[in-house]
């Protein structure tokens, strides 16, 4: 219900508890990272969260197989190692994994189109979880789809694992051009309109009124480089995911923080500017500076060069 | 609400977490908020909130340009009001684990204290603010553990004190940002305004 102010509240608690903590990470930068060093490093770099999980996205697209939620040992060891919030990744609709995820005191749950798609039709009732889940989306429909089945953030996909931010600016520009045509339509046509998007009416009438998603927008998928960050952040984004940016060195040789000291230095001259870029993404000279200070990128893939089949965005409906 | 003319232009440190909920929250109260990501900005603002986030990925930011120095010095002059990780790094001690802060209050603050994600909580209660019971959303919120002479409590979730005042400085350990009800915020506005 609006207020006297004319503003909305969510009127379920613990929706707006999971929405809150999206909230706090606002601004930051999320690191996906595949051990205790990789969680310490982007900690100490000024990551707002990690996620915590088996292989990144770059070496799930190199080797190949099930891609599953992260051992809960590894997820224990990292919770256990930092003091900022700790995110995992389950499978679309595999609820179980979920269920697993929330047992371990998980602080916010990634349903990934990143890994093996579990079920084919439906996605996580996340309603019924007390942990609150981020998703991916394409399109508005997309967000509102999952918004509707409780997800607290959403996320442009991009595609995951290539460090080429092509589809995450696609995304991010379809999402806010989508959100802006609602703002200038009569009631009537919003009935329409959520037909047009497969989005429950009610969503599509809140994004009309206030222009924006009723939960956070932040960007991953393919974002590599601090200059990509600032892009993001000046497109909408709200903050920050980083897949493979950081700890990859080749297409699927992570960088050997643990035993080489210059591939340690590089990987955190890298999580510290994309921290930079993202808090002062408004400012060239800062951007400028930043980036100076980076040693070394991952080597990426052209997202254009994959086959249909190879992508990563297209799971999850 | 538009702002007053005249009434204080009021700073959110804005280096991440939910400053734009607190700036909407300053202009609900009447107040012109701006966001505030370098040292030299402080000097415009006759007040300073430090909003929810990470206090780590915050401090990081402070290490650099002389922030942290600039900052402590302001917070010495002018009022400030530090909500959750805000709170953290205005405390004297932070545990769980050790880090710097800004010592401008009195307090000794546990971060993380009442455990993850699953068991922040919403909670109303009485406080020592008038216009009737409080509604107070903890996310991973830290806890006062003890508080100096000079600390005046104004809200306690159980024991713990949760809302305090030092002089020119308040803190929260939970959000009101992320309420409707503005009288923390109008409170603020007014410390300002009163050290003008």
């Amino acid at each position: 219900m609006p207020d006297a102010n004319g503003k909305h509240q969510i009127a379920n608690t613990q929706l707006r508890l999971k929405v809150g903590l999206a909230e706090m990470l606002k601004g930051g930068v999320i690191m996906d990272v595949m051990n205790v060093e990789q969680a310490r490093i982007a900690e100490e770099a000024g990551a707002v969260s990690v996620m915590a999980l088996e292989r990144v996205p770059a070496m799930i697209r190199a080797e190949g197989g099930v891609a599953r939620m992260a051992r809960p040992a590894l997820i224990k060891q990292i919770i256990a190692a930092v003091s900022i919030p700790v995110m995992a990744k389950t499978r679309i609709g595999h609820f179980a994994e979920a269920q697993i995820l929330q047992e371990l005191g998980v602080d916010f749950i990634d349903e990934s189109e990143v890994l093996t798609p579990a079920d084919e039709a439906h996605h996580i009732d996340k309603h019924a979880f007390t942990t609150p889940f981020v998703c991916g989306a394409r399109n508005l429909g997309e967000a509102l789809r999952r918004i509707a089945e409780g997800a607290a953030m959403i996320r442009t996909k991009g595609e995951a694992g290539t460090g080429d931010v092509v589809h995450a600016v696609q995304h991010m520009r379809q999402i806010v051009r989508e959100m802006k045509g609602l703002t200038v339509l009569s009631d009537q046509e919003l009935f329409a309109a959520a037909k047009e998007h497969q989005a429950p009416y009610e969503l599509i009438r809140i994004v009309a009124q206030t222009g924006k998603l009723p939960v956070p927008n932040f960007s991953a998928g393919g974002i590599a480089t601090p200059a990509d960050a600032a892009l993001m952040m000046q497109l909408g984004a709200e903050a920050i995911f980083v897949g493979s940016g950081i700890f990859m060195k080749e297409r699927a040789t992570p960088l050997d923080v643990e035993r080489n000291a210059s591939e340690r230095n590089e990987a955190v001259s890298r999580a510290k500017a994309i921290v930079a870029a993202t808090t002062h993404f408004n400012d060239p000279k800062v951007l400028a500076e930043v980036s100076e200070q980076v040693t070394g990128t991952m080597k990426g893939l052209a997202a254009a060069a994959l086959d249909e089949a190879q992508l990563l965005q297209t799971r999850g409906w | 609400m538009t702002a007053t003319p005249g009434l204080g232009r009021i700073g959110v440190l804005a280096i991440q977490g939910d400053y734009a909920a607190h700036a909407e929250a300053l202009s609900d109260a009447g107040a012109s908020p701006f966001l505030v990501r370098k040292p030299e900005q402080l000097q415009e603002s006759e007040g300073l909130i430090l909003p929810g986030g990470e206090s780590t990925t915050m401090l990081r930011f402070l290490e650099k340009h002389n922030f942290f120095e600039a900052l402590r010095s302001y917070c010495g002059t002018h009022p400030v009001f530090g909500t959750c990780a805000g709170a953290i790094l205005l405390s004297r001690e932070v545990r769980n684990p050790a880090q710097q802060s800004l010592a401008v209050l009195d307090v000794v603050i546990e971060r993380n204290a009442y455990g993850r994600q699953i068991d922040s909580a919403i909670v109303t209660a009485d406080t020592e603010l008038a216009g009737g019971p409080l509604e107070m959303v903890f996310i991973r919120a830290p806890r006062i553990l003890s508080v100096g002479p000079d600390v005046e409590i104004l809200a306690r979730r159980d024991q713990d004190p949760v809302l305090i005042r030092q002089g020119h400085a308040m803190a929260a350990t939970f959000h009101p940002e992320l309420s409707l009800d503005r009288r923390i915020h109008r409170a603020f506005v007014e410390l300002v305004r009163s050290k003008r």
